[in-house]
């Protein structure tokens, strides 16, 4: 890139080309602009080093670790961790495609206004909130409903049993996470859906295509990379949730398939709330570790979902 | 297959306003007729409410009837659907679905109408609808690929394969060829002629010399000024209106001397 050459100091009203000063404003924006964002990037590269910090003493071999090894301590936690995260997904996946779909094409527009404040009411209301709904009367409900799942699809490992009596199992623990998550992947959905180019939508009417063919056809191709950047992003928040986890799940350190039993592993950031309180010396170290672990997927999971996002969106 | 069909008494609204009023007019089967007119006059308007597309727009309602084969299409227990089967249409800008390749845009029309098909019938219908939009041999080569790595004048093409492919009676086309270059634009315009044979065609168009060329008649709106509803001024044979209008504003558009 060459200089620009410089247009000779005029007096104002000199009528030259003006230099220099209008660009004030552009200097400092771009500055805070920089600023903001290497700040960021201090700020995440600083909990990256406390956390490798304060876990490499229980990173060492030689680590006394309840159950054994930090393997078998963060193992479990881990399993629960993505257990819970992707039965939320799994569940509130298409139902918010369902809702989404619902506001943006099917709803007359003042029924589609109320439901969307509705759910983004969902998305204001705080996750304790959600924990106690979930022990008090989700598991509740879900008692009877697991009784019935053992009696009669106990083939199927994942409702093996023995039901759990309280109600207070992983399925519950992640039905709950689902219910936290629901809010924002319908309302990143809804928005995508809106913005079907009107002459897709078209494309597919002109044809002799029904409503729902026509969503077949246009929208749902149109907003398909869009709607897995949004499950991902709920996935990232189901996977970090912590108190309406560790207010649900009664835990023991295992990793099983069985959903429904009364041991269900933890998660890493409900048991992290639960126990860091009490701990000290290496057990603290221990519970950093397994904050490293969540750190890592959750970096992992954003990662992926980038990935499959550019990778879908070069193809259309 | 190609039909006639009879307007009456046409008023078509977006909303309150009144963007059309009172058409009335024939259009002859097995012809092209053409429509005419100043930006804004409601053309496309009025094309979007022959395959009952306007109501696809909030809000936006038509009075009047418009009559095909002794059935009012605006009947009460008329399916919008199916009267889209029946009357196809090709847009301004070209808009095959883009995640489907050029095969699947063709079958598109069939597979929706959720006719079964064998396999070797639909390549069939596919080969024999992309000879009629004059494209087969451009891709007989890539069918799989994307429909959208077609050149804009293909792609137009493809469109309109994607429309015969159904076997409409009629076909509407909304300025077809406007985001075209000259060369496609000829392909187009010799493919309307041969449509023709088959087809009951109405195309709006901006180009006078296209409508001279490829039209039997021709119908010129106008709009009395900015809020007025458009109006169809006269419908005629293409070669009256281009040589003798009985109407002096037709006179005055057609040779330039509009507004
Ligand atoms: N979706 C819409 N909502 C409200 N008014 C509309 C809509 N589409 C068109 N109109 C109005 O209806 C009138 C006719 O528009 P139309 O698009 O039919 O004109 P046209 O003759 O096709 O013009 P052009 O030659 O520029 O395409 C115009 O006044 C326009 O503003
Ligand atoms: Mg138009």
């Amino acid at each position: 890139m060459s200089t620009p050459t410089r247009a000779p100091e005029r007096g104002p009203g000199g009528g030259g080309i003006a230099t220099g000063t209008k660009r004030r404003g552009d200097g400092l924006f771009r500055g805070t602009a920089t600023g903001a964002g290497v700040l960021i990037l201090l700020v995440l590269a600083a909990v990256a080093v406390f956390l490798v910090y304060e876990a490499l003493p229980a990173l060492s071999p030689d680590a006394e670790v309840d159950g054994g090894s930090l393997t078998a301590y963060v193992g479990p936690l881990l399993f629960g961790t993505v257990l819970a995260a992707v039965i939320a997904l799994v569940v509130a996946t298409p139902v918010s495609v369902g809702i989404g779909l619902f506001i943006s094409h099917f709803a007359p527009r003042r029924a589609a206004q109320g439901l969307g404040y509705l759910v983004d009411l969902l998305a204001a209301v705080p996750s304790i909130v959600y924990g106690i709904w979930g022990i008090v009367v989700l598991s509740q409900w879900m008692v009877p409903v697991y009784a019935w799942l053992t009696d009669n699809l106990g083939f199927i490992p994942l409702f093996a049993g023995p039901a759990s009596a309280s109600g207070r199992t992983i399925l519950t623990a992640g039905l709950v996470l689902a219910v936290m998550i629901l809010p924002i992947i319908t309302a990143l959905a809804r928005d995508i859906f809106l913005q079907t180019p009107r002459l897709h939508e078209e494309a597919a009417l002109a044809l002799g295509a029904t409503r729902w063919e026509m969503i077949k056809y246009s929208v749902i191709p149109y907003g398909r990379s869009g709607v897995v950047s949004a499950a991902m992003l709920g996935l990232g928040r189901a996977l970090g949730e912590t108190m309406a986890v560790a207010l649900v799940l009664s835990v023991s350190n295992v990793v099983t398939f069985n959903l429904i039993s009364s041991t269900n592993p933890s998660t890493i950031a409900a048991n992290i709330a639960l126990n860091f309180p009490e701990a000290t010396g290496i057990d603290t170290n221990v519970l950093i570790a397994s904050g490293l672990a969540l750190f890592v997927i959750t970096f992992l999971v954003n990662f992926a979902a980038r990935w499959i996002v550019a990778r879908s969106g070069a193809k259309a | 297959m190609s039909k006639l069909i009879d307007v009456s008494d046409l008023n078509i609204f977006y909303g309150d306003f009144l963007a059309v009023e009172d058409v009335n007019m024939t259009i002859e089967p097995r012809a092209v007729t053409a429509l005419i007119g100043p930006s804004g006059c409601g053309k496309s308007t009025f094309l979007r409410s022959l395959n009952r597309m306007h109501e696809v727009i909030p809000g936006a309602r038509v009075e009047g009837k418009v009559v095909m084969d002794g059935q009012d299409l605006y009947d009460k227990d008329v399916d919008p659907v199916s009267v889209r089967q029946h009357i196809g249409m090709v847009f301004q800008r070209p808009n095959p679905f883009p995640t489907m390749s050029i095969y699947e845009n063709v079958a598109a029309g069939v597979r929706l109408n959720a006719k079964r098909m064998k396999k070797s019938d639909l390549d069939d219908l596919v080969e024999s609808s992309l000879r009629g939009a004059n494209l087969w041999n451009e891709v007989k080569d890539r069918l799989d690929k994307p429909g959208m790595g077609l050149s804009g004048g293909q792609q137009q093409r493809l469109c309109i394969a994607r429309a015969i492919a159904i076997r409409p009676s009629v076909l509407l086309m909304d300025e077809p060829c406007s985001a075209l270059d000259p060369i496609s634009t000829l392909a187009v315009e010799d493919l309307i002629g041969e449509l023709k044979n088959e087809y009951t065609i109405v195309i709006v168009t901006h180009n006078m010399q296209q409508a001279a060329r490829v039209s039997d008649q021709t119908g010129f709106f106008n709009l009395a000024g900015v809020g007025k509803p458009g109006k169809l001024v006269e419908i005629d044979s293409t070669s009256t209106i281009f040589s003798n209008p009985s109407q002096k504003a037709t006179e005055d558009y057609i040779s330039g001397r509009f507004g």
